[in-house]
């Protein structure tokens, strides 16, 4: 076989946030790309595009992955999560509003990675201990707030969800 | 970086993929979870002109059990594989070492399978298939072989496999029965790659040692078997001081220094870890013994 000379566009498509979302990208598309760039989900951020980082962490099929290690072609037919999905201002998931409570960002770069993977690890973990949620995010890097706040975030998110599923909260 | 343009496979059998594979020839490669594969795409250090997506080749997400080993497909995610009650049971090492492997996020989606094709001798799969004597299934258009561990891993990222070859499956066999495992490494921070990393598996009969075997991660060129059992068979493992070894691991590893830890430092590490891993391992396989000795009402 030989070298492709024009790129092929593929007919991509995902459920995003619950909603069916499709559009044209070539092969080599990255899903953070193809997030951003195609869909206008720009939530997703992307830092080191080698899996280091993980400020593109999303959730697919509920579980964190780094998105800038993903063709979004093998993406397909999958569900994903941004921090789109998370909430929205006047109704905050429970890691977004420790975030805001804790002041668990800075600039907030490295945050919609942080939000998803916490997202899910607390849903594999709902009661973790100061120890467990500092290893939960050892995967992700910020640059501003060293951690600290972070972690008080994680600790407080899980309070926040014990509270609404006791009905204390709206 | 992006990636350079390629033409994307999505075969649905394994045919279809030996197919794809022997047609695109050198210019393919295979794409499992990605994990290795892209960023190396994505700085542009490997511009493949095919890639072969394997993630919806039906029949190979599958861990299964045969009383001789854990035989683990190549859609089987690191993470699968780390929380698999039946695969911990058999084999404790797999989880044992899995544990290490990159951050969760990374073991989500990367595949033990994919890890021992990369052949990274930073990597634990890769230390854990040599240990356990593991053996690689490999499926062309010509065939199915069978590849062991000690024939597979040839150099730095480099194996036996040809390249119109897909892994279908890797085998860890069990050890015998009684044998203690433990595995153990040192990273600058946990989830990187580690500065060195130690697998031990000991076997000990009636108190006294039969079989002590190591693999290291990032001390030898190759993922290989460093064999300690002739220094210390048949002495009793109460007590053992497993020091005495530290002659022969030393001669058998050549680690290289880099901007994490000098060579001799590596090496230092490497025989200090050997020490602990084999002391948890013997351990282990004396509490074994216990146990099934207390379950047959012997041991009272
Ligand atoms: C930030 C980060 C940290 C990491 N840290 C570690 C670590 O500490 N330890 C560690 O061991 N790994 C680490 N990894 C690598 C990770 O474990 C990878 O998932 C794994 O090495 C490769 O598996 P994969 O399925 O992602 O393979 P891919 O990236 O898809 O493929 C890797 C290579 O193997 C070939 N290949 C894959 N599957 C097959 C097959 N079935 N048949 C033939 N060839 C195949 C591919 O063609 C490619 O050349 C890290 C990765 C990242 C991004
Ligand atoms: S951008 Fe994906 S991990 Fe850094
Ligand atoms: S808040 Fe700035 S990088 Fe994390």
């Amino acid at each position: 076989m030989s070298e492709p000379t024009t790129e092929e566009l593929l007919d991509i498509t995902l459920t995003v946030n619950g909603v069916r979302r499709q559009a044209q990208a070539p092969a080599r598309r990255l899903l953070s790309d193809f997030l951003r760039h195609d869909l206008q989900l720009t939530g997703t951020h992307v830092g080191c595009e080698h899996g280091v980082c993980g400020a593109c962490t999303v959730l697919v099929d509920g579980a964190p992955m780094r998105s800038c290690l993903m063709f979004a072609v093998t993406a397909q037919a999958h569900a994903i999560t941004t921090v789109e999905g998370l909430g929205t201002i006047e109704a905050m998931g429970p890691v977004q509003q420790a975030f805001t409570e804790c002041h668990g960002l800075q600039c907030g770069f490295c945050t919609p990675g942080f939000l998803t993977t916490i997202t899910a690890y607390l849903e594999e973990n709902p009661e973790p201990t100061e120890h467990e949620a500092r290893e939960a995010i050892s995967g992700n890097l910020c640059r501003c707030t060293g951690y600290q706040n972070i972690v008080k975030s994680v600790l407080r998110a899980a309070e926040i969800r014990r509270e609404r599923a006791a009905g204390t909260r709206p | 970086m992006k990636p350079a343009p390629f033409v994307h496979h999505a075969p649905r059998s394994v045919e279809e993929a030996a197919a794809t594979l022997a047609q695109v020839g050198h210019d393919g490669k295979v794409l499992a979870g990605g994990q290795s594969l892209i960023p190396i795409l994505n700085m542009r250090l490997a511009s493949p002109a095919h890639l072969v997506d394997i993630n919806q080749v039906a029949g190979l997400a599958e861990v299964t059990l045969t009383p001789e080993a854990v035989r683990v497909g190549a859609l089987v995610r690191h993470a699968r594989l780390e929380h698999h009650p039946e695969a911990y049971a058999a084999l404790p090492l797999l989880r044992q070492a899995l544990t290490h492997v990159a951050h969760p996020v990374i073991r989500n989606r990367g595949t033990t399978v994919g890890s021992i094709a990369h052949a990274d001798a930073a990597g634990e799969m890769p230390a854990v298939l040599a240990l356990t004597g593991g053996v690689v299934e490999a499926v062309s258009t010509a065939g199915t072989r069978d590849i062991d561990a000690t024939d597979f891993f040839l150099g730095a990222l480099e194996t036996s496999l040809a390249e119109d070859e897909l892994v279908v499956a890797v085998r860890f066999p069990r050890f015998a029965t009684g044998t203690g495992t433990a595995f153990l490494e040192r990273a600058r921070r946990h989830g990187d790659y580690a500065m060195a990393g130690v697998a031990a598996a000991v076997q000990v009969v009636d108190g006294a040692v039969r079989d002590a075997r190591l693999s290291f991660v990032s001390v030898t060129d190759v993922p290989r078997v460093v064999d300690v059992t002739d220094q210390v068979r048949g002495h009793e493992a109460d007590g053992l001081d497993w020091r005495a070894v530290a002659p022969t691991v030393r001669d058998q590893i050549e680690p290289e220094g880099d901007i994490h830890a000098t060579a001799e430092y590596r090496a230092m590490l490497a025989i200090e870890l050997a020490r602990l891993a084999l002391d948890e391992a013997t351990a282990k396989s004396v509490a074994a013994q216990y146990d099934s000795a207390a379950e047959r009402g012997i041991a009272r």
